[in-house]
C-alpha cells in the first residue's frame, strides 16, 4: 500500500517534472459563493475496540474536496467558491458563533451539529435568509413533524436505511426477525424505524429484546449473547445499537446461527469504504490522496452538500440564495452522487433522494431500492416517507 | 475512438470486398479479449490481455489494437493478427478511455483521477503533453477532420474543446450532469455527448459550439433515473445515430436530420459501448451485466443475435 502510493507519487512527479502542463483557459472570476461549515467538537465515544480510531474531522475534509470540485468547475465558468470553517469548541456556544460570525455573512451554510443544536440554529430569526444543509442527522422527526423549511436533509433518514434493509431481507426471504434494542434513545429510534419497515414489507418480528448486559467483551460476547439469543427459531438478527457498543459481539455467537442485519453485520448506509461502482473508486482514491484516510458517510454528506451548491450555482449562475433554492428543489436539479442514479430532494420534506448501500465491513452486499420494488415516480422513493406519509408542513 | 473506426471502416468499405470482420471485446472482470465472428454469430476464442482491460481502439491501418489495461496502469499495443502484446503505451494512471486521431499517430487518454488528457505520440510511444481539465474526465473523441481533441469531463460536466494543433483548451461547454460519452458526426459537423445522470444527449454545432438540441428518452415501463445514456454512434450519412442507454437495457434510434427518437431496440444489461460493422449494416453493443454482445440488423432496424463473451463486456472494436 505505502510502497503503490509512493510509486504513484513519484510516476506524477516524473511526469509532472518533463511535460509542460497546460493551465485551461481561465474564464475571470465574476461571482463569489461562500458557504459556511458549522460544526462542533464532539466528546469522544466510549470505544467497542482500538481498531477504529475516533476520527475527529468526520465531515469537513468531505466539503473541503467539494470545495476543490467546484472550483475546478468554476475556473472555467468564473464562479469563485470559498469555504469557511467554524469549528465550535466542546464548551462553546454554536448559537454566538453563528449570530456572531455567520449572521449576514452567509446564505450557504452546511452542518454537521447533532439534531438538536442543528434545529436551534435553523430557528434562529438570521437562518430564515439561509439554506442550511444538514450532513449529520438522520431523525426522521426532523424530516417530518419538526421539519424546517430552510434545512435539506443530506444523509439518509433511519425509515430510510430501515425500509432499504427490510427490502433485502424481503427478497432474500429471511422474514422473521428477532429485534434487538440497545439502551440508548437513538436505539429506540432506529427500532421504531425497523418497527415501520417490517409492517411497510409484511416482515413479521418474532421476538424483540432489549440489551441490558455489560459492555465487556470478556464477559458478554461469551456467555451473554448465547443466553440472552436464545429465543424461538428467527430467520435475521436485527441490531438497534448505534453507538455500537454490543452489536459487534452478536455475530458469531448467538444460540441459533443466523445473520445479524442493522447498526451492526450489514448495515445501511449512504456510503462505505467498499463501494466502487459508478465511478465511486475515483472519489474514494481522491479522497485517500486528499485526507490520508478513508471517506466516511458524514464525509460523503458533507461532500455532497457542497457539490449541491456548486450545481446549483453553475446551472443558475447565481449566487442568490432564492435563485439557487427554487433551482435545488426543482425537477431539474440532479447530482451526480456515484451511486448509479441521479440524487435529488423531496420537495416536500427537503431528504436528499439516494440509493443506499447495505455493506457488510468487506463487501458491499447490495444497493437499494433492490430490483423489483417499484414507484410510479422513482423507485428511490420507495425509501423512507413518501409524499402521501410526510406529516412535514 | 469510434470515430477513428469509423475512417477506418470508410477506407475497408471502399474497398467494395464483402469480407468477414472480426470483433474484439475488452471483458472487464476477465481480464482478457473476447474474438467474435459476427457473421458467424460465434465467440471464437478469449485471449488474456492484462488487468482491466477496458477502452479499446485499432489502428487506421488495422494492424494494432490499443487496448487500455486499467489496473496495469497501462496502454497495451497488440498485433490484431496473432493477438500477442507488441508494446505499452505510458498512459498515465488508471487509463479507461482514450481516442485516436484519424492519422492513428495521437493518441488522447483521459486520466480521470488527476484531471488530466495525457498526449502520446504511438510511433515513439512517448507521453508528449499532458492538459489540464475538469474533475474526472472520461469520455474523449478526436473530430474526423482532427481539428479538435473533446474531453468531457464527468463531474465538472463539461466539454472541453482542445485544439489539436496548440493542444490547449480553447472553449469549454457546460452540458447536464454526468457527460460519458462523445462522438463526431463524420463529416465534423455537430458534436453528440451523453450526459448519464441526466437521462439526456446533447447535440452541438461543432462551428459555433453552441447547443442545438437536448434529448430526453422515456420508455414506457422503464422509470427516469434507469435511463443512463453512455455510448454514442452516428452513421456516416448522419441518417440515424444511436445512443445506448445504460442500465436501461435498450438502445435509441435517432434520427439525425429531425432529432426525432425514431424506437428503443432492447439489447443486453447495462449496455454501454457501440460499434459499427465496417459497412455499418449492424452495430455491436457490449452488455456490462449480462456478458454478452448484441448484434443488430441496421436495415431491419432489429436485434438479431447475442453472443455470450465473458465477464463484463466494457468496449468494443471492429476489425474489417
Amino acid at each position: 500500500m505505502f510502497y503503490n502510493v509512493s510509486l504513484r507519487i513519484i510516476v506524477k512527479f516524473l511526469l509532472v517534472f518533463q511535460l509542460l502542463i497546460t493551465s485551461p483557459v481561465y474564464a475571470e472570476a465574476k461571482q463569489t459563493v461562500n458557504i459556511a461549515y458549522l460544526a462542533q467538537e464532539q466528546k469522544v465515544p466510549p470505544a467497542l475496540s482500538n481498531l477504529d480510531p475516533f476520527i475527529e474531522n468526520k465531515g469537513v475534509l468531505g466539503a473541503e474536496l467539494a470545495i476543490s470540485d467546484n472550483n475546478t468547475t468554476g475556473q472555467f465558468t468564473g464562479q469563485q467558491f470559498s469555504l469557511k470553517k467554524f469549528i465550535v469548541p466542546i464548551d462553546g456556544n454554536v448559537a454566538d458563533v453563528f449570530n456572531k460570525s455567520i449572521d449576514g455573512q452567509f446564505q450557504f451554510v452546511v452542518s454537521t451539529l447533532p439534531a438538536e443544536q442543528m434545529i436551534g440554529i435553523a430557528d434562529l430569526p438570521a437562518a430564515q435568509q439561509m439554506v442550511l444543509l444538514d450532513a449529520s442527522t438522520r431523525d426522521d422527526a426532523l424530516r417530518n413533524e419538526q421539519c424546517r423549511k430552510n434545512v435539506l436533509h443530506i444523509l439518509p433518514s433511519r425509515a430510510m436505511r430501515a425500509d432499504a434493509l427490510a427490502q433485502y431481507m424481503m427478497k432474500k426471504r429471511w422474514n422473521k426477525w428477532f429485534l434487538v434494542i440497545g439502551p440508548n434513545p437513538e436505539d429506540r429510534l432506529f427500532a421504531h424505524a425497523i418497527k415501520r419497515a417490517a409492517k411497510r414489507f409484511g416482515m413479521k418480528i418474532v421476538e424483540e429484546k432489549i440489551w441490558e448486559h455489560t459492555y465487556d467483551a470478556r464477559r458478554t460476547a461469551q456467555s451473554d449473547v448465547p443466553v440472552f439469543t436464545q429465543v424461538d427459531d428467527y430467520d435475521v438478527l436485527v441490531v438497534a445499537d448505534e453507538q455500537g457498543l454490543f452489536g459487534e459481539y452478536l455475530d458469531y455467537r448467538t444460540w441459533h446461527p443466523r445473520p445479524v442485519v442493522g447498526t451492526q453485520g450489514l448495515i445501511a448506509t449512504a456510503w462505505h469504504r467498499t463501494h466502487e461502482q459508478w465511478g465511486a473508486v475515483q472519489i474514494q482514491n481522491r479522497f485517500k490522496e486528499q485526507s490520508g484516510r478513508w471517506m466516511e458517510e458524514q464525509d460523503y454528506a458533507a461532500y455532497l452538500a457542497v457539490r449541491t451548491i456548486g450545481e446549483a450555482a453553475t446551472r443558475t449562475k447565481s449566487n442568490e440564495l432564492k435563485a439557487v433554492k427554487e433551482f435545488l428543489l426543482s425537477e431539474q436539479f440532479t447530482l451526480q452522487g456515484y451511486k448509479g442514479r441521479p440524487l435529488s430532494f423531496r420537495a416536500w420534506n427537503g431528504q436528499l433522494r439516494q440509493p443506499i448501500l447495505l455493506a457488510a465491513p468487506r463487501s458491499l452486499v447490495t444497493t437499494a431500492p433492490v430490483e423489483g420494488f417499484l414507484h410510479p415516480r422513482t423507485e428511490l422513493d420507495t425509501l423512507g416517507y413518501d409524499q402521501s406519509e410526510s406529516t412535514c408542513k | 475512438m469510434k470515430k477513428n473506426c469509423l475512417a477506418l471502416f470508410l477506407a475497408a468499405a471502399s474497398i467494395g470486398a464483402v469480407q468477414a470482420e472480426t470483433v474484439f471485446v475488452t471483458l472487464e472482470k476477465d481480464n482478457a479479449l473476447a474474438v467474435v465472428d459476427p457473421l458467424e454469430g460465434k465467440l471464437i476464442k478469449t485471449v488474456p490481455v492484462g488487468q482491466r482491460p477496458r477502452g479499446i481502439a485499432i489502428s487506421p491501418d488495422n494492424k494494432y489494437l490499443y487496448i487500455a489495461t486499467s489496473d496495469d496502469d497501462t496502454i497495451k499495443i497488440v498485433d490484431a493478427a496473432n493477438l500477442a502484446v507488441v508494446g505499452e503505451l505510458p498512459s498515465g494512471d488508471d487509463p479507461e478511455t482514450f481516442a485516436l486521431n484519424p492519422a492513428g499517430d495521437r493518441l488522447y487518454v483521459s486520466n480521470e483521477d488527476d484531471s488530466l488528457v495525457t498526449v502520446i505520440d504511438t510511433a515513439s510511444k512517448k507521453a508528449i503533453k499532458q492538459i489540464q481539465v475538469g474533475v474526472e474526465p472520461e469520455g474523449i473523441t478526436v473530430s474526423p477532420d482532427n481539428r479538435w481533441v473533446i474531453s468531457a469531463s464527468e463531474t465538472t460536466n463539461m466539454l472541453h474543446w482542445i485544439d489539436t494543433q496548440s493542444l490547449a483548451i480553447s472553449d469549454n461547454t457546460l452540458v447536464d450532469p454526468r457527460p460519458r460519452a462523445v462522438s463526431f458526426t463524420a463529416d465534423s459537423q455537430q458534436l453528440w455527448a451523453t450526459s448519464e445522470m441526466a437521462g439526456t444527449l446533447t447535440i452541438l454545432d461543432a462551428n459555433t459550439k453552441q447547443i442545438l438540441k437536448s434529448i430526453s428518452f422515456e420508455i414506457p415501463g422503464v422509470s427516469n433515473d434507469k435511463i443512463q445514456p453512455v455510448g454514442v454512434a452516428i452513421d456516416k450519412d448522419r441518417n440515424r445515430g444511436y445512443v445506448a442507454l445504460g442500465p436501461a437495457n435498450r438502445v435509441a434510434v435517432i434520427n439525425a436530420q429531425t432529432f426525432e427518437v425514431e424506437r428503443y431496440l432492447l439489447v443486453g444489461q447495462r449496455v454501454w459501448n457501440l460499434a459499427f460493422s465496417p459497412d455499418q449494416k449492424r452495430l455491436y453493443t457490449t452488455n456490462g451485466t449480462s456478458n454478452d454482445i448484441s448484434i443488430i440488423d441496421l436495415e431491419s432496424q432489429k436485434v438479431t443475435k447475442s453472443v455470450g463473451v465473458g465477464l463484463y463486456p466494457w468496449g468494443v472494436a471492429v476489425k474489417p
